[in-house]
């Protein structure tokens, strides 16, 4: 009874809040609701007894990429009227677009038959029954069977790292905000200050 | 699964990433002093790679078969032979590299590293036997390229090759998932050999759609036509080291991985494919000779020169025969040597100011002042048109014969008339060198290491190289039998 009820204010919740990101006229609130919308789906996920998927949620899209999504939608100085403009005059080819959309996945749906899924292992033969944990098997199956594969994905990140730095970063002889601290340390007050006895009418001279 | 077996199998691809970030460490630590010995360390790892392939030839055999961590990647005989010129092309590309950055001081150390992990994510795009592995190492290479080809950043034209290769590239990899999402939806599986099990049971028209969707990815990335638009304006734009790289070594691998896709996941519908590699063959076969014609500058006329080959390797793929499949790596073979030839002898062609000379009317009379040069550019263009006493004659005849064999007559008889267009312009290039005017001053020397690179690619275009066609022919024959001990 109390799953039901916790299901259909979760489900509620999410397609209300999904409405409100397009419907939002001020794109961090729509931001914000999409951050209630990931809120609520995790909670759906707790229901159904995905506990990891749930934590990843909140750890990985309302940790980071929300957050991410907010700075860029604060930063981007995006001109509303400019951007309706654009909409009006491709509204045809929009329609066009989702149309043909529309009619791949009635085909898709349509033509569905693939049966079962050979999940869990790489060699096609069907996952055993699991008595571990969700977070346990989901390690299995990314460190031990698709390791290579995870690794390689790793090497991918870096080398878009090591790209972006290549593409951007300048290297200049003093940069703003290097600090040596062993000549901070060194200064003494003999060095750093100047006493200076100012005959009145004069200014310094330094 | 048998973690020693999988490691021993994929060694290459462990040992390059291994080397790869510990040349990282390197860079980051001396900066770009250390370039040049990281450049050489980077030639050594990819020659060591490329030595190991040969010993994996033909050691994939028995019960394992070469399969690594559960048949997400196959070590056989095809994987080999194409990591071998993988490996090699992209070692003879670094070695001529850091030269042309010197000159203008903008060679960094991230540039080998970086041609390390491209070599990575190539060799697991040619023994990819699963969905997965084929996209990660896609994108691996794929991913470095951009930035290779934007690497002269202050370079108006470098930029926006970059660019440009991205947004193309990201569209195609788009592509390429969204068929690999309709393939495994309808089939179940993203192992090759569980998506050829179910092909067999039954080949519905959403399959097709998928086939269909990955066959117009993959032929972006062997810049085909008709998805080719891309390959003139990056090729002309990226700086020349790295337009001979892209030329080169990332052809063969997605050349590799699109006849072992075709061949293996879906060789049992060879039908469904034929027609559209058809197409694309002799559509780029025309494309590539006629848009060549009215160019001046010649690396985008070597880009149409690569378009034109690939449509001659295609024509192997097209037999869907162990002989097509041997014919096209022969080709592959051979075309490296001609296109790592080429962009050498191109980047040896300097003002004295130290400009890079890339056209027709820099390269006039140049027999007069660099002979030996020319000379060797007349080799390699000859052997690009395919006239007989040179090598490159050898794959068009391989690659036509299999064709022919196959039932494809009609074909071979086009591709044919359509190389005899494409001799115009490689005839052009004779003609402007041997009987024109000298117009501009050229560098009267280069380096060493440039010549080596060109002397050997010279000697096997030159009649010496039909010594190779006995070796070449066992080893891509047998290469293209691992298809067949797969199935």
């Amino acid at each position: 009874m109390i799953q039901t009820l916790a299901f259909y204010l979760f489900a509620a919740l999410v397609i209300a809040s999904a409405v409100m990101v397009i419907m939002a006229r001020n794109p961090v609130h729509s931001v914000l609701w999409l951050i209630l919308a990931f809120f609520n789906a995790a909670g759906l996920m707790v229901l159904v007894g995905a506990e990891f998927i749930a934590a990843l949620l909140l750890i990985v899209y309302v940790g980071a990429v929300a957050v991410l999504f907010l700075f860029v939608v604060m930063m981007l100085d995006i001109d509303f009227a400019e951007l309706r403009a654009g909409f009006v005059k491709n509204f045809p080819l929009g329609i066009a677009i989702a149309l043909v959309l529309a009619a791949e996945l009635i085909f898709g749906i349509g033509a569905y038959q693939a049966g079962q899924l050979e999940l869990g292992v790489a060699s096609g033969v069907a996952a055993p029954a699991l008595d571990a944990s969700n977070t346990a098997s989901i390690g299995a199956v990314l460190y031990r069977d698709y390791v290579f594969l995870f690794e390689a994905a790793g090497i991918i990140l870096l080398v878009a790292m090591v790209g972006a730095i290549v593409l951007t970063h300048r290297r200049t002889e003093n940069a703003r905000g290097q600090q040596d601290i062993s000549r901070q340390v060194r200064r003494n007050p003999d060095e750093a200050t100047v006493m200076k006895q100012p005959e009145v009418g004069r200014g310094v001279d330094l | 699964m048998d973690y020693a077996t999988s490691f021993y199998f994929t060694a290459t691809e462990i040992g390059l990433s291994l080397c790869g970030l510990a040349l990282l460490l390197v860079a980051g630590w001396q900066g770009n002093k250390s370039a040049r010995m990281v450049t050489i360390i980077s030639v050594a790892a990819l020659f060591g790679a490329a030595i190991f392939s040969i010993g994996l030839f033909d050691r994939a055999t028995g019960e394992v078969a070469g399969r690594a961590f559960g048949d997400l990647y196959r070590a056989d005989a095809f994987g080999s032979f194409a990591k071998v010129l993988i490996y090699v092309a992209a070692a003879a590309v670094l070695i001529v590299t850091p030269r042309f950055f010197e000159r203008i001081d903008a060679y960094r150390a991230e540039y080998p590293v970086l041609m390390l992990f491209n070599a990575v994510g190539m060799g697991m795009m040619v023994s990819a036997t699963d969905l997965m592995t084929l996209y990660i190492g896609l994108e691996m290479s794929s991913l470095s390229s951009y930035v290779l080809a934007s690497f002269l950043r202050n370079d108006e034209r470098s930029s926006e090759a970059g660019l440009k290769y991205f947004v193309l590239g990201a569209l195609a990899s788009g592509i390429i998932l969204y068929g690999v999402s309709l393939v495994y939806g309808f089939t179940g599986s993203t192992n090759y050999a569980g998506i050829r099990a179910a092909f067999e049971a039954s080949f519905s028209t959403g399959a097709l759609f998928g086939v269909v969707f990955v066959l117009a990815g993959l032929a972006f990335k062997i810049s085909a036509v008709p998805f080719h638009m891309w390959t003139p304006d990056v090729y002309e734009g990226a700086p020349t080291p790295v337009t001979a790289f892209f030329a080169s070594a990332p052809k063969v691998a997605a050349m590799g991985m699109l006849l072992r896709m075709a061949m293996d996941p879906f060789g049992g519908e060879a039908d469904a494919w034929r027609q559209i590699v058809i197409f694309a063959a002799l559509a780029s076969i025309v494309v590539g000779a006629l848009g060549a014609i009215g160019q001046q500058n010649l690396k985008r006329l070597l880009a149409y020169s690569s378009i034109n080959n690939v449509g001659f390797i295609m024509i192997g793929l097209a037999a869907a025969t162990p002989g097509g499949v041997a014919g096209a790596l022969t080709y592959l073979a051979i075309y490296v040597a001609m296109t790592i030839g080429s962009f050498t002898a191109l980047l040896m062609l300097r003002a004295p100011d130290g400009t890079n000379l890339e056209t027709f009317a820099d390269i006039s009379g140049l027999s007069t002042k660099r002979p030996a040069l020319a000379w060797s550019l007349l080799a390699l263009m000859f052997s690009l048109a395919g006239i007989p006493p040179l090598f490159g004659f050898w794959g068009k005849f391989v690659v036509f014969q299999a064709a022919v064999q196959a039932d494809l007559v009609a074909l071979a008889a086009i591709g044919i008339a359509a190389s005899v267009i494409g001799a115009f312009y490689y005839l052009k290039f004779i003609k402007v060198m041997f009987f024109d005017e000298p117009t501009r001053e050229v560098e009267a020397t280069s380096p060493v290491s440039h010549w080596v690179v060109l002397g050997i690619c010279v000697a096997i275009m030159s009649p010496l190289g039909y010594l190779l066609t006995v070796p070449l022919g066992e080893w891509t024959a047998q290469a293209a039998a691992s298809f067949v001990a797969a199935m």
